[in-house]
C-alpha cells in the first residue's frame, strides 16, 4: 500500500469537510472526526493562554464530553437548538505551519452565522488545530477556538460546536 | 398598579406580565430598585494587590473597582470631574494613576485629582472641596470577601440588609479554611429576555428535569447506581427579598460528594475533606456543606449557586426584553490542580454559555419574553405552586423562593407609585 503524501490542499479540504458537517448537523460523524485522546476548548475571551484551573473556560471537553456534547445537540430536548439553527461557517485565512511533522498545526480565521427566530448572531475569531495523519486519514487531536469578540453578547450563548 | 396578587386564601399567586415588558416600569426599578439596593461589584479576591483595578457595570454606573495604594478597596464612578470622559479604558489591570486621555487630567489611584495641564488657568483654591476628584460610590461593604455597592448613601448596612441570606452564604464559604477565590475568566453574556425572569430561573427546582433532561441522561449514563433523578430539599424565604432552596442532587460536589466520573485519588480526598468538615463544624453542619445544593436568591439580583461548582451571576437590564449578565465562579483558594481542574470541568458541565444546561436556560426565557407579546389577552403568571402547603412546608422544587422576591419587588415599586399619589 503507497502511503499518499500529504498537501496543503489536503488540509484545507479537511477542515471544510469539518464546517460542512456541523452545518448539516451531522454532529456525530464530527464528533468522529477526533483521535481517541481528542480535545476541543474554547478558552475565555481575550486570554487564549488561560490556564483551566485558574480561569473558566466557555467549553474544556476531553474526548468523552465532546461525543456527549455531539449527541446532546441531536436530541429534542436539547432546547436552544431544537428546532436547529440554521448555520453557516466560512473559513479563512488557513495557515498549514508544519505539513511534514507527526502533529499538523493549522489556524486559521472562522465566521459563523447562526440563525434562529429570526435573529442573527455571527461568531467571530480563530482556531487553532493539531491534526494527525492516521492509516491515511487525517484526524483531530485538538481544536481550540478563539472567539474575538469583546463579550457574548447579544448572542448570550455558545450553544452551537463552533 | 396591581403588579402582584397575592390571594393566600386561595392559594394563588399571579404576577403581572406587564412587569416584563414595560418601559415605565423599567424607569421604576432603576429609581427604587437598582438605585437604592445592595447590588454586588464583585470579589475582594479580583483585585488582591494595590493598584489592581477592574471596570465593572453595576446598576447601570461605568465603576472602578480599585485596590487603592492606602490598601482600602474602592469603588469610584468611573468618569472625569472635568468633562465626563471615561478615565479608565482597560478592563482590567494595575495602576497607580488613572489619566483622562482627553485633556490630560491625572487621578491617584484613591481618586484623588494629581495634576492637570494648565494649572494656572485655575484658582489657587481649586479642588479645595474635593468636588474635582474621582466620584466615590456612595456606599461599599463586604461580606466574607463578597463586595456591594448602594448609590443611597442612607441605606441600612449590608449586614442587616442580607439579614437571614448570611447563613447561606456562610455555608459556603465555610467550605474552605482559606476563604474562595473569584477565578479569571468572568463570563459576559447576555440574554434576550427580562432580567426578573433570570432571578426567578436561578432557584427554580421545579424546571430541572423538564429543561435540563439531557443533563441529567448524561448524568445517568456516567452512573450505573442511578436509577432514578431525584432532586428534594426545602424552600426557605430569607425576608427582605431573598431566599434560598437547598436540596440533594445526583451531580458530584467538589466539596465533598464524590462521583463515578472522578478517580480514587479524589474520593480520597474528599473523604478528608469530609473529616476535616466534621472536625470544624459537627456532622450536621458538614452534611450540609458538604452534601447539600444552594441556590440563594440575594434580592434583587445576585444569585449565588453552590451546586456542582460553586457559580455567582448578576445581571441588568438595558431595555425591558434584553438583559447582561456576568457569570463568576469562585473556587477554594489553594486547592489542588486535580481538584480544581475536576471543579471545572464539572461546572462547564452544567453551567456558563457553552454548558450543557446554561444555554437551554437562556432559551426558556427568551421564549417567555418573545410569547409575552400576547399580554394585551394573556395577562397573569401563575407562581402559586407550593401554596396548599403552607409556607413553613415548602419544597425546593415550589416556588416560595420567586414569590419572596416579587412580595418584595412589589412593596419597592408602590412605594413609587405612592410619591405620585400624594404629588397628585
Amino acid at each position: 500500500m503507497t502511503v499518499k503524501t500529504l498537501e496543503r490542499q489536503d488540509i484545507v479540504d479537511f477542515l471544510y469537510k469539518e464546517a460542512k458537517l456541523l452545518d448539516e448537523w451531522k454532529l456525530k460523524e464530527w464528533a468522529a472526526l477526533f483521535t481517541d485522546d481528542g480535545t476541543y476548548k474554547i478558552p475565555p475571551l481575550g486570554d487564549p493562554e488561560a490556564s483551566p484551573t485558574k480561569s473558566i473556560f466557555y467549553v474544556h471537553d476531553d474526548r468523552a464530553r465532546l461525543q456527549d456534547r455531539a449527541e446532546r445537540l441531536l436530541k429534542k430536548e436539547a432546547h436552544v437548538e431544537y428546532p436547529h439553527s440554521t448555520t453557516t461557517r466560512n473559513y479563512h485565512n488557513i495557515l498549514v505551519n508544519n505539513l511534514e511533522s507527526d502533529v499538523i498545526s493549522v489556524e486559521c480565521n472562522f465566521t459563523t452565522h447562526r440563525t434562529k427566530r429570526e435573529v442573527v448572531d455571527t461568531f467571530i475569531g480563530k482556531a487553532e488545530y493539531r491534526l494527525v495523519h492516521e492509516n491515511n486519514k487525517l484526524a483531530i487531536k485538538s481544536k481550540k477556538v478563539m472567539i474575538n469578540l469583546d463579550s457574548l453578547r447579544p448572542h448570550g450563548k455558545v450553544s452551537l460546536i463552533l | 398598579m396591581n403588579l402582584i396578587q397575592d390571594n393566600v386564601k386561595k392559594n394563588e399567586f399571579l404576577v403581572h406580565r406587564s412587569v416584563f415588558t414595560d418601559r415605565e416600569i423599567l424607569a421604576r426599578e432603576r429609581a427604587e430598585i437598582f438605585s437604592k439596593c445592595w447590588l454586588f461589584i464583585g470579589h475582594e479576591t479580583e483585585i488582591p494587590e494595590l493598584g489592581d483595578y477592574k471596570r465593572k457595570k453595576v446598576g447601570g454606573r461605568n465603576l472602578l473597582f480599585v485596590h487603592s495604594h492606602d490598601g482600602k478597596i474602592r469603588a469610584l464612578y468611573n468618569t472625569c470631574p472635568h468633562r465626563g470622559a471615561l478615565v479608565c479604558r482597560e478592563d482590567s489591570g494595575n495602576s497607580r494613576v488613572f489619566r483622562c486621555f482627553y485633556h490630560a487630567w491625572s487621578f491617584t489611584n484613591d481618586g484623588k485629582l494629581a495634576s492637570m495641564p494648565g494649572r494656572d488657568g485655575f484658582p489657587e483654591d481649586f479642588n479645595d472641596n474635593g468636588t474635582k476628584d474621582l466620584k466615590e460610590v456612595e456606599r461599599l461593604e463586604s461580606y466574607r470577601g463578597f463586595m456591594f455597592v448602594n448609590f443611597n448613601e442612607n441605606a441600612v448596612s449590608l449586614d442587616e440588609y442580607l439579614g437571614d441570606a448570611k447563613e447561606y452564604i456562610d455555608l459556603i464559604v465555610d467550605q474552605s479554611e482559606s476563604g474562595l477565590e473569584a477565578l479569571g475568566g468572568v463570563q459576559e453574556y447576555s440574554v434576550r429576555a427580562n432580567w426578573k425572569l433570570l432571578t426567578e430561573n436561578s432557584a427554580d427546582l421545579y424546571h430541572g428535569l423538564p429543561t435540563h433532561k439531557t443533563y441529567f441522561d448524561i448524568k445517568q449514563s456516567q452512573d450505573p447506581n442511578l436509577k432514578r433523578v431525584e432532586l428534594e430539599g426545602r424552600g426557605v424565604d430569607l425576608g427582605n427579598g431573598h431566599a434560598v432552596m437547598e436540596y440533594v442532587a445526583p451531580w458530584g460536589r467538589p466539596v465533598a460528594q464524590w462521583t463515578p466520573i472522578w478517580d480514587e485519588d479524589l474520593k480520597r480526598d474528599m473523604e478528608k475533606m469530609k473529616e476535616r468538615l466534621v472536625e470544624r463544624f459537627g456532622e450536621e453542619r458538614a452534611d450540609r456543606i458538604a452534601n447539600y445544593n444552594r441556590n440563594i436568591i440575594i434580592f434583587p439580583n445576585l444569585v449565588i449557586n453552590d451546586i456542582m461548582a460553586i457559580t455567582a451571576r448578576t445581571f441588568y437590564p438595558t431595555s425591558p426584553g434584553y438583559m447582561e449578565v456576568s457569570g463568576y465562579s469562585f473556587a477554594p483558594k489553594g486547592e489542588s490542580e486535580k481538584h480544581r481542574l475536576a471543579r471545572n470541568n464539572n461546572f462547564l458541565e452544567f453551567l456558563g454559555p457553552g454548558g450543557f444546561a446554561t444555554p437551554d436556560d437562556n432559551e426558556a426565557l427568551e421564549l417567555c419574553q418573545e410569547a409575552y407579546n400576547n399580554n394585551a389577552a394573556v395577562q397573569w403568571n401563575d407562581i402559586s405552586k407550593g401554596m396548599v402547603r403552607g409556607k413553613e412546608n415548602a419544597l425546593a422544587t415550589d416556588e416560595l423562593q420567586m414569590r419572596s422576591f416579587w412580595r418584595q419587588y412589589n412593596r419597592l415599586l408602590q412605594k413609587s407609585y405612592e410619591k405620585e399619589a400624594i404629588l397628585k
